[in-house]
């Protein structure tokens, strides 16, 4: 059985890693979590974004946190990333497999993937 | 929605909007029903927005942040011989007694019923998005009771976060531990 005990360990942990965490993260993720984007499939995504950047350890540089209703719910699932001094990136139609290529290729590797943005079309 | 725990996501979304502090989210299941009610302490809504927010057809300008998530959320319960209802009592009128109650009727055995899904997944999603508030999750069905109170662990856990990924992934395993044991 799960323990209370388990979980009191866990928090010493993170209280020890604390201070190193103080750097402040340079790039958020944000994904849509509105009925449009819910309905789209946006749950996974956002899932599979906090466990890969987790599991990348990419969590002192980055975040990834829910917001509501982007405006553009045909696109859902939606997912905008922000770095400081850049300018916004807009990823549409998402899903888990892109959400791997978007934390290897952006989130790691500082490359926008294009075939996932908006189509000027 | 293809699962009804992507509904429950949506409806809580709307107590959070609503600045409730704690969200009760119960599930109950006898052989051929299953209840979903959600209560929150939100600033709730007046009569008129508790009407808007029933009806998909019924939008005015003032009304724009009324969505179709309760309307689908009905929809589904009444394709399946069940029903809806919304309570609501606003921050103007009650003051800190303010907060809304949605409960749902499913009857499972009718063929347009939406199986439940993940709804672990849904839980997490939501103490992921809102570590600063409480919720009280409680899945009461013949097979088995799942609970969890959000604010006993937050006593464990202090000035540490719930949305940390660790203390998810404890959260995780503690729900699916409870759900894979049978009281019979």
């Amino acid at each position: 059985m799960k323990s209370l005990a388990e979980l009191k360990a866990i928090k010493e942990k993170m209280q020890s890693k604390v201070v190193l965490r103080e750097g402040g993260e340079e790039i958020r993720v944000v994904v849509g979590m509105a009925t449009c984007g819910i309905a789209a499939g946006a749950r996974p995504v956002l899932n599979a974004f906090v466990e890969g950047v987790n599991k990348e350890n990419l969590t002192s540089k980055v975040s990834v946190s829910q917001t509501g209703c982007v405006g553009l719910c045909q696109y859902e699932p939606i997912v905008e990333v922000y770095e400081s001094g850049k300018e916004k990136v807009t990823y549409v139609k998402m899903t888990e497999e892109k959400a791997a290529k978007v934390i290897e290729q952006h989130l790691k590797g500082g490359k926008i993937v294009a075939e996932y943005l908006v189509s000027e079309k | 929605m293809k699962e009804l725990s992507l509904n429950i996501l949506d409806i809580v979304e709307n107590s959070t909007k609503a600045g409730a502090t704690l969200v009760e989210i119960s599930l109950q299941e006898t052989n051929d029903t299953l209840t979903i009610t959600v209560k929150d302490n939100g600033y709730g809504m007046s009569d008129e927005t508790c009407k808007a927010a029933l009806d998909p057809f019924y939008t005015t300008r003032t009304t724009r942040s009324v969505g179709m998530g309760i309307p689908l959320f009905k929809m589904m319960a009444e394709q399946t011989g069940g029903s809806l209802t919304l309570l609501s009592k606003s921050k103007q009128e009650y003051g800190d007694a303010s907060g809304t109650i949605i409960s749902a009727l499913f009857y499972k055995n009718h063929i347009d019923f939406t199986p439940l899904g993940d709804v672990v997944s849904t839980i997490l999603t939501l103490i992921q998005g809102h570590p600063e508030t409480n919720f009280l999750y409680e899945h009461k069905s013949p097979e088995r009771e799942v609970t969890l109170d959000t604010r006993e662990l937050r006593e464990v856990l202090g000035d540490v976060s719930l949305a940390k990924f660790e203390v998810v992934q404890w959260i995780k395993e503690y729900l699916n531990e409870q759900y894979s044991q049978d009281i019979s």
